[in-house]
């Protein structure tokens, strides 16, 4: 063991000689070891942004939370045109759930409606109206900027209000002064009171609550789309994540009662959970990290064969030298150690430019995307690229370690 | 020189005969090489650079192994040095047979009991003298400092205390083959095994590398010498021919060339 450690400082030693000795050479090999670290670590660092924006996204709309609605969100077995045959969801049938239902904390009709919305002569399109009542505020986790959700009485005697997601508002009130004035939504005039703070998710796109404005629920049945037509969907939220569950045994039975089904009936309603979009999320972001750890690693591969390659050069041109060392009594792991620990730091040499290379980069790309390097890419880099130095230099290394020194001694 | 050495040349020799009987009357040969054979395979052809060689060298014998190339000396001289092992045979080596041995066992001998002099130096070219001395040193698990003092001392005896720092390219042939010797010293070798030392060298340098040899034997070390030229050879007490892979003379030298000290060796 101490005899090891005496090589292995000894190899490195040797490494950095024969390093600084051919600097270009060693500076070209590690551009592939440099290459691939840096894509492995900023593909697995973006893959992390992206799948902590979807977990914060999910979140803000809050984690105890259910869906009553006719359509199933991530449905794989029944057909989508029975979907499609199922009676709407109407107000009466909120009204009596809520009546009947104990277990949530609150409960919300929604329905949107996609709008351009204007203030003056700024115009802000395709923007999710959601038309909702007082108790929606309750079944989210949403904070104001400014103002409030609209009261019980705004909600119910169908007052033309209106709260706005903060990019919105952004949008249409650059100076912030959005409170108490009054916008256009496809020309009819609705006062802001409330403004609501930023969530973030970018992921969610019209999903994110930043995008979009929530008015009492009558207005859009009275100036965008007739009841009868729409669907609406009842966001229920559950006192805790351990209540779901009860909250939604208890939301079928009802909602079997409200819709008069019999007990043969199959129920003709969802109940959607975030659960499922989780699941949903995870699969494809499990998707997305193995074609893309997939395609950096191949990057990485390519560097590989580069320092294997030069390895093997490397081997050749020193034959002499593993002749000497191996006459005055280098045994075979000696120089495996040698040529080993030369890959390694070789490699480990790019690893780490790679690494300073990926946190530039990810400055650069979190203009786009929010990405943050964090302890573990170091970890990542430098294992990653020990790894690869010390695989791509075996073969080079044992074919010197089983040189024959008689051979090795003679060689011009 | 005779106050430390209480021998004279001829009492030296009288002396090695006495150690051959010590040990219980057994011989104290340091190497014992019983009918080796060495066979190559070329292509389909079976070349014999070694027919059937037998010989003994004791403690403290100055050997000179001489031959015109193809005779099979190198042959020989890397099967003493445990380079490479006979095809048929016995090599017995300080006692333990190394004839079998394989890589990693040959190389702790090489590491330990022999110390090798090349013809063309064979330093490390990256590395100052001190570290080209203290490699043996490493491979045999030596601690640091430790092998500094000794590397700096092996360099000291050779002469090259003040070039300890010095690159191989920035000394001289001499300088280098000096350096090399103190590498083959450093480790307190059983046997050194010089091939050429003088091969690269110009005459002057040469025979002063013959006049460091001629010390460190003179301290009691076993030296072999290979060589092919006549003049280098008489420096040594005892002269083996090769031709054909076959021992054809084993002649002690009668009247021995004994260089002149020049004072370039502490020794």
């Amino acid at each position: 063991m101490k005899n090891f450690l005496f090589e292995l400082r000894e190899g490195l030693s040797i490494s950095f000689r024969a390093i600084r000795a051919n600097k270009i050479r060693a500076v070209l090999t590690t551009l592939g070891i440099v290459i691939g670290v840096t894509s492995v670590v900023l593909m697995s660092t973006a893959i992390k942004g992206i799948d902590s924006a979807f977990q914060k996204g999910v979140a803000s709309m809050g984690s105890d939370n259910l869906y009553i609605d006719k359509w199933e969100w991530f449905n794989n077995d029944i057909p989508w045109w029975e979907l499609r045959n199922r009676r709407n969801l109407t107000m009466e049938d909120y009204t009596k759930y809520k009546e009947l239902a104990k277990l949530p904390v609150a409960s919300a009709p929604t329905v949107w409606s996609t709008q351009t919305i204007k203030y003056k002569e700024r115009t802000v399109e395709f923007i999710l109206v959601q038309g909702t009542n007082s108790d929606y505020i309750n079944t989210t986790n949403l904070n104001f900027d400014a103002g409030r959700f609209f009261n019980e009485l705004e909600s119910s005697g169908g007052r033309q209000v209106v709260v706005l997601g903060s990019e919105v508002a952004k949008k249409l009130f650059p100076r912030g002064d959005a409170l108490n004035q009054e916008v256009k939504i496809k020309g009819h005039k609705f006062k802001v009171v409330g403004v609501l703070a930023e969530q973030g998710s970018w992921v969610m796109g019209n999903f994110n609550p930043d995008n979009q404005a929530f008015i009492p629920i009558q207005n859009v049945f009275k100036f965008f789309q007739n009841q009868s037509f729409r669907s609406v969907t009842f966001n229920v939220r559950a006192p805790n994540s351990q209540m779901v569950n009860e909250v939604k045994e208890e939301a079928i039975g009802i909602m079997r009662r409200v819709r008069g089904l019999r007990y043969d009936q199959a129920n003709d309603f969802s109940i959607n959970q975030q659960e499922a979009l989780l699941n949903q999320i995870d699969k494809t972001i499990g998707v997305i990290q193995i074609a893309g750890l997939f395609i950096t690693g191949l990057s990485l591969f390519v560097g590989a064969i580069g320092i294997m390659n030069i390895m093997f050069v490397s081997v050749k041109e020193r034959t002499r030298e593993i002749g000497i060392r191996k006459a005055i009594g280098a045994k075979r792991r000696t120089i495996l150690t040698q040529f080993i620990s030369e890959s390694a730091i070789i490699c480990l040499l790019g690893g780490m430019i790679g690494l300073i290379l990926a946190i530039i980069l990810s400055l650069v790309i979190n203009q786009f995307l929010p990405t943050s390097i964090q302890i573990d890419a170091f970890v990542l880099a430098v294992v990653i690229s020990i790894l690869t130095g010390v695989i791509s230099g075996f073969a080079p290394a044992y074919s010197a370690a089983k040189l024959d020194p008689v051979e090795a001694l003679r060689y011009e | 020189m005779d106050q430390k050495y209480p021998f004279s040349q001829s009492e030296a020799g009288r002396h090695q005969d006495l150690n051959k009987l010590t040990n219980n009357g057994k011989t104290m040969n340091i190497i014992n090489i019983e009918h080796i054979a060495k066979i190559y395979q070329v292509g389909s052809e079976e070349v014999h650079a070694l027919r059937d060689v037998s010989l003994q060298i004791n403690k403290n014998e100055y050997v000179a192994i001489m031959g015109p190339s193809g005779s099979g000396k190198s042959t020989l001289m890397n099967i003493l040095g445990c380079l490479d092992t006979p095809t048929h045979g016995i090599y017995d080596f300080t006692g333990v047979n190394v004839s079998q041995m394989n890589d990693n066992e040959l190389a702790k001998i090489r590491n330990k009991e022999i110390g090798f002099v090349f013809q063309t130096f064979n330093l490390l070219a990256r590395s100052d003298a001190l570290h080209n001395v203290e490699l043996p040193l490493i491979y045999a698990g030596v601690p640091g400092s430790e092998r500094k003092d000794r590397a700096r001392e092996a360099l000291e005896h050779v002469g090259l205390a003040d070039r300890i720092h010095h690159k191989p390219n920035e000394l001289s042939g001499g300088q280098r083959q000096r350096v090399a010797i103190a590498r083959a010293l450093v480790t307190r070798p059983s046997i050194i095994l010089a091939d050429e030392p003088t091969g690269n060298l110009d005459t002057k340098t040469g025979e002063d590398i013959m006049a460091l040899f001629n010390d460190i034997f003179e301290l009691g070390n076993t030296i072999i010498l290979v060589t092919h030229e006549e003049y280098i050879a008489e420096h040594a007490k005892r002269i083996l021919r090769i031709r054909d892979g076959l021992i054809e003379k084993d002649e002690t030298v009668a009247n021995r060339y004994i260089p002149k000290k020049n004072g370039a060796s502490k020794i």
